[in-house]
């Protein structure tokens, strides 16, 4: 079924780990807000089973387009189809057993990877994997490479690098000291976002390019300096999570100076707005096109609500609060989930020879409408409970309990539009899913 | 941009990230975090991540918001080890019980007594300079 589809295989797969983590999601907000729903599957198994399901989805994507677009519309042919249906194989049966061991109640890592640490070396193993084949496919046209082929590599190195990282925890001298532990581990996972990152706006400029028709795009001295930005940004940027960690001084004043070098990033999306916003008219009825639209506003969003809360003077009333999961879900729903549905959409469409009937059409426009809005209120949500319990913990010395009973009215707002959001994301991804299912059956 | 370019600053970049990383690897934290570890506080730290349990809660801010910062749960003024004990043992309307024998929970404790000697959390004291930066509970 995979031997001709290995794209479209990861991605129909990406898909499904999407609904299944919004999914749990979903009912993991409800738990937050009404104690004792489904004390069978208690929040602190939705929680692992929502945000690895979600980052299944990101990583199974952002590799199922490099997969796809290589041999298709690069030329480059890969150079071992078998190590690329072996990677698969790996990512499907780690994620089984990981699934399993948060339904039993099997854990044993740190947050973000919560799976008993062991199950860490299928997924190293598959990596490299993925950068060998990747690497040895594109090797001899390095000269020539477009920005978005340096990103993915740089996105597979980095990744490989900072998971890596993310396990020094299992040696005592990091495991002992718990100030040293929490630097290391947020270092880890700052630049392993960075590194999804990479993948992940690769593929925004690749379908970008080829909407557009335009094959200098991603050849400019200016996409490179931006690569080169986001770069520096991925290693030294990341303190901003570590703070109030009583760690070394000079960590948060490099990370802070870094930080701020973002600047440059969000000059460049409201100098380059008019244009953006007049071209978008124009190609606005592709279906791909329309959700790199939404990436793009939503990246201004989430870039300036980022550059606050690396202003220490800022994250002082934000750390710990919904501000935090508002910077970290805006980014992963609005930007991520936006440029892989672009992504998605782009390879289901030119994989599979069928249109999508009328009504199938106006159900993916009606979902993305109301995707995007009930977004803007999950995040606007998050934004007001989170200063109310930073205000609250900072300057009025109120209670954990006194906190979270004053932001209960905005949080079940939340988990509504959750469920919205929930709804729209369903009508925007069935109907391509179905095209897809179709697709690897013949 | 020549290909020659991009390697140099890769390469540039890249080394300066390894020489960081050592950095911050070996950068110094307060004495208390380095030396009071015991045999049971690493046990009570394994019983922490084997039950996800900053799934809800947070150390130094970091973790879930379904529960309190756990930080300085073992000073904090009206809870302390018997409240904090006693919430282990019994669960809470959010919090389930884990069903923990003595022996963890007092592992758990030490784990907790531990992390509340390293420092301060959420910020209570602060100064903020006109650079925008933060002098923490000081």
């Amino acid at each position: 079924m995979i031997k001709k589809n290995l794209g479209l295989a990861f991605i129909t797969l990406g898909l499904i780990a999407l609904l299944g983590g919004l999914l749990f999601g979903s009912i993991a907000a409800l738990q937050f807000v009404f104690p004792g729903t489904l004390d069978s599957l208690p929040f602190f198994k939705n929680r692992p089973l929502h945000v690895s399901l979600v980052v299944a989805w990101v990583f199974l994507s952002s590799v199922g387009g490099i997969y796809y677009y290589l041999p298709k519309f690069i030329g480059a042919p890969l150079y071992s189809e078998r190590a690329g249906r072996f990677h698969f194989y790996i990512f499907v049966l780690t994620g089984i057993l990981i699934i399993f061991s948060y339904f039993f109640g099997k854990f044993g890592g740190r947050e973000y990877w919560e799976f008993p640490p062991i199950l860490a070396i299928p997924i190293f193993i598959s990596w490299i994997i993925f950068g060998w084949n990747y690497f040895k496919t594109v090797f001899t046209t390095a000269k020539n490479w477009p920005v978005y082929q340096w990103m993915w590599g740089t996105g597979i190195f980095f990744f490989l690098f900072t998971f890596t990282e993310s396990y020094l925890w299992v040696l005592p001298y990091f495991r002992n000291n718990v100030v040293r532990e929490i630097t290391v581990q947020w270092k880890a996972n700052g630049a392993l976002v960075g590194s999804w990152n990479m993948l992940i706006y690769g593929t925004a400029i690749f379908v970008m390019e080829k909407i557009k028709g335009d094959h200098s795009m991603s050849r400019t001295k200016i996409a490179f300096l931006t690569y080169l930005l986001g770069l520096t940004n991925l290693m030294f940027g990341w303190a901003h999570h570590i703070y109030n960690v009583p760690a070394a001084q000079w960590i948060r004043y490099l990370s802070y100076i870094i930080s701020m070098t973002e600047l440059i990033l969000l000059a460049k999306i409201i100098w380059n707005w008019k244009s953006t916003l007049s071209e978008s008219k124009k190609d606005f009825h592709i279906l791909s096109y329309r959700f790199l639209v939404a990436a793009d506003i939503w990246i201004f969003i989430n870039l300036t609500l980022a550059l606050a809360i690396s202003i220490p003077a800022v994250n002082l009333f934000t750390h710990g609060t919904h501000i935090t999961v508002a910077h970290a879900m805006g980014s992963m729903i609005g930007i991520n989930t936006m440029i892989l549905l672009a992504s998605c959409f782009f390879i289901i469409n030119d994989a599979t020879d069928k249109n999508y009937t009328t009504g199938e059409e106006k159900t993916i426009k009606s979902g993305y409408w109301i995707f995007n809005i009930s977004l803007l209120v999950f995040f606007v949500c998050l934004i007001i409970a989170g200063a109310e319990k930073g205000i609250g913990i900072v300057v009025d010395k109120l209670s954990f309990a006194e906190v979270m009973a004053k932001i209960n009215p905005i949080l079940i707002v939340f988990t509504f539009s959750g469920f919205i959001m929930f709804a729209g994301i369903l009508m925007v991804v069935i109907p391509p899913l179905k095209k897809a299912f179709a697709q690897l059956r013949k | 941009m020549p290909l020659i370019a991009k390697q140099i600053y890769f390469g540039f970049l890249f080394i300066t990230f390894c020489i960081y990383s050592f950095f911050v690897y070996t950068s110094d934290t307060p004495s208390d975090a380095k030396e009071l570890m015991t045999t049971d506080a690493q046990a009570g730290k394994v019983i922490y991540q084997q039950n996800n349990c900053f799934s809800c809660h947070q150390l130094y801010g970091l973790g879930g918001y379904m529960g309190p910062d756990l930080t300085n749960v073992i000073s904090a003024p009206g809870k302390g080890e018997i409240y904090t004990k006693a919430l282990i043992m019994s669960g809470t309307q959010k919090m389930p019980n884990f069903h923990l024998n003595e022996q963890e929970i007092n592992s758990l404790i030490a784990y907790l007594k531990y992390v509340d000697k390293t420092g301060v959390s959420p910020t209570i004291k602060y100064s903020i300079n006109s650079d925008g930066s933060v002098n923490y509970n000081q």
